[in-house]
């Protein structure tokens, strides 16, 4: 075998640090019950989640989690909500004590408002309250989102939570939650 | 390569021309409205200024549910088990550790690599799954760049309060970034200032002209994007490039007169005569 076989096949496995579970999410449930209906709806929906039990960061809830897809987690919340079955936390596998965004900057441009929750950043027109922009983010669905919200009314636009998929699109609804919050006052 | 927000786009890949404000890839008709169709748009106009051949990409539909992105991942390992490129984009993809790393393990075996840039979601799964180092330049915007900047965040969702907090300490989450191998080999980081930096520090800023407005476009950062790696492909120098496409960004933005409410492609519509008026400074 050539030096340069070896080397290559050496390099085919995962480099030191690669984190095959990054992607993944953990959904916290009161009751066993719910777990198990969860995994059903979500099997059916053609997710790949799996049942398991709590990291020890994690001390509420029962003995059962479900790991699931973490980037579509504002997909799977609207699906299982739909159900009435409401999970009581979701964390990253990766980071069990992350909490959400909570930060939000805002950017008075005088006949416009932009607010910004973590990556992504919405503007409104004050006097009418149109969305006029919608910036940031890196999942599939924010130019989707975009093309659904922009030029309507805050009022009239359909929201993230109804319409997006991803952790982007859960960013943007807390933008928009908080750009409403901004125009009532 | 990157996504496109319509459910009944295949995947498909070849030529990307803009013409009359209309983008095409491989005759279909793709809407420039923000995300991989401003970049793709950006990058065809500027290689037809710098006279190269029209970029070549690859595309697929997908409105968040991820069922494009895992089609082009797939389609995306086949296509370089078989051709070459000398620069290539990944940009709006479902952010998918598993696929990412297939698509990773065939590029590392590609006898000539090519030079590699990630921005959006592409930029997030790099990140996430441990392999940022394995690319050649990220492109990342201040919140972005936060969270590259915290080694615990898995998306820019998660990003630590206290390291958001850090943004206008720019040099800080860089070198936040590098020490926690979070970072490509170069960073161009977008901003009311941009600057490119690599390991070692800050190797150029360009902070004029100012649009306060440009900050509120979506796709203003998909274009700077656009320019760069259609540069870049060209054989420029990456310092060059960088410090070219940073300021015929801004002076595209600048002429389109911008308010929070301009669209991306009365901008993109700018970026020939803005990189004509740079390139002959």
């Amino acid at each position: 075998m050539l030096l340069e076989d070896l080397f290559r096949r050496k390099q085919k496995g995962n480099l030191p640090g690669a984190n095959e579970c990054a992607d993944r999410g953990i959904m916290v449930f009161d009751h066993t019950g719910d777990v198990i209906q969860a995994e059903d709806i979500l099997r059916k929906g053609g997710w790949e989640v799996r049942v398991m039990g709590p990291p020890p960061e994690i001390r509420t809830g029962c003995d059962l989690v479900i790991e699931f897809p973490l980037i579509e987690e504002l997909n799977i919340l609207r699906v299982l909500e739909n159900e009435r079955i409401i999970p009581i936390g979701i964390v990253p596998v990766t980071g069990p004590l992350l909490q959400p965004v909570n930060l939000f900057h805002t950017k008075d441009f005088g006949d416009y408002i932009m607010v910004r929750a973590a990556n992504m950043k919405l503007t409104v027109e004050k006097k009418t309250g149109i969305i006029v922009n919608i910036s940031g983010g890196g999942c599939p669905d924010v130019p989707f989102l975009a093309s659904r919200m922009v030029g309507r009314n805050l009022n009239e636009a359909p929201s993230p939570r109804s319409i997006g998929h991803t952790l982007c699109g859960y960013a943007l609804q807390l933008a928009y939650e908080e750009v409403q919050r901004r125009c009532s006052e | 390569m990157g996504t496109i927000p319509k459910e009944d786009m295949p995947t498909v890949g070849g030529g990307a021309m803009m013409r009359d404000g209309r983008l095409t890839v491989d005759d279909q008709y793709v809407p420039v409205e923000r995300g991989t169709a401003a970049l793709i748009g950006a990058a065809a106009k500027t290689s037809e200024v710098i006279g190269i051949p029209a970029p070549v990409a690859y595309i697929a539909g997908d409105t968040g549910r991820g069922l494009g992105s895992r089609s082009l991942y797939k389609y995306m390992i086949d296509v370089f088990s078989e051709e070459y490129f000398n620069t290539f984009t990944f940009h709006y993809l479902q952010p998918i550790v598993h696929c990412h790393t297939r698509l990773q393990h065939v590029i590392r075996d590609m006898k000539r690599k090519p030079f590699t840039i990630a921005d959006a979601g592409f930029m997030y799964v790099a990140k996430m799954s441990g392999y940022a180092r394995m690319y050649d330049l990220f492109t990342p915007d201040i919140g972005e760049l936060a969270f590259l900047a915290d080694e615990a965040a898995p998306h820019p969702f998660y990003t630590r309060g206290f390291i958001l907090h850090e943004e206008n300490r720019i040099e800080d989450l860089i070198t936040r970034a590098y020490k926690n191998s979070n970072a490509a080999r170069f960073l161009l980081v977008k901003g009311r200032k941009d600057c490119l930096s690599d390991g070692e520090g800050i190797l150029c800023e360009v902070d004029s002209p100012v649009e306060e407005a440009m900050e509120a476009i979506g796709g203003t950062g998909d274009t700077l994007t656009g320019i760069l790696s259609a540069l870049i492909s060209s054989g420029m120098d990456v310092k060059d490039a960088a410090r070219i496409a940073m300021k015929t960004n801004r002076l595209a933005g600048s002429y389109a007169r911008p308010t929070p409410a301009t669209q991306i492609r009365d901008i993109i519509n700018h970026i020939p005569k803005a990189l004509e008026d740079i390139l002959s400074q």
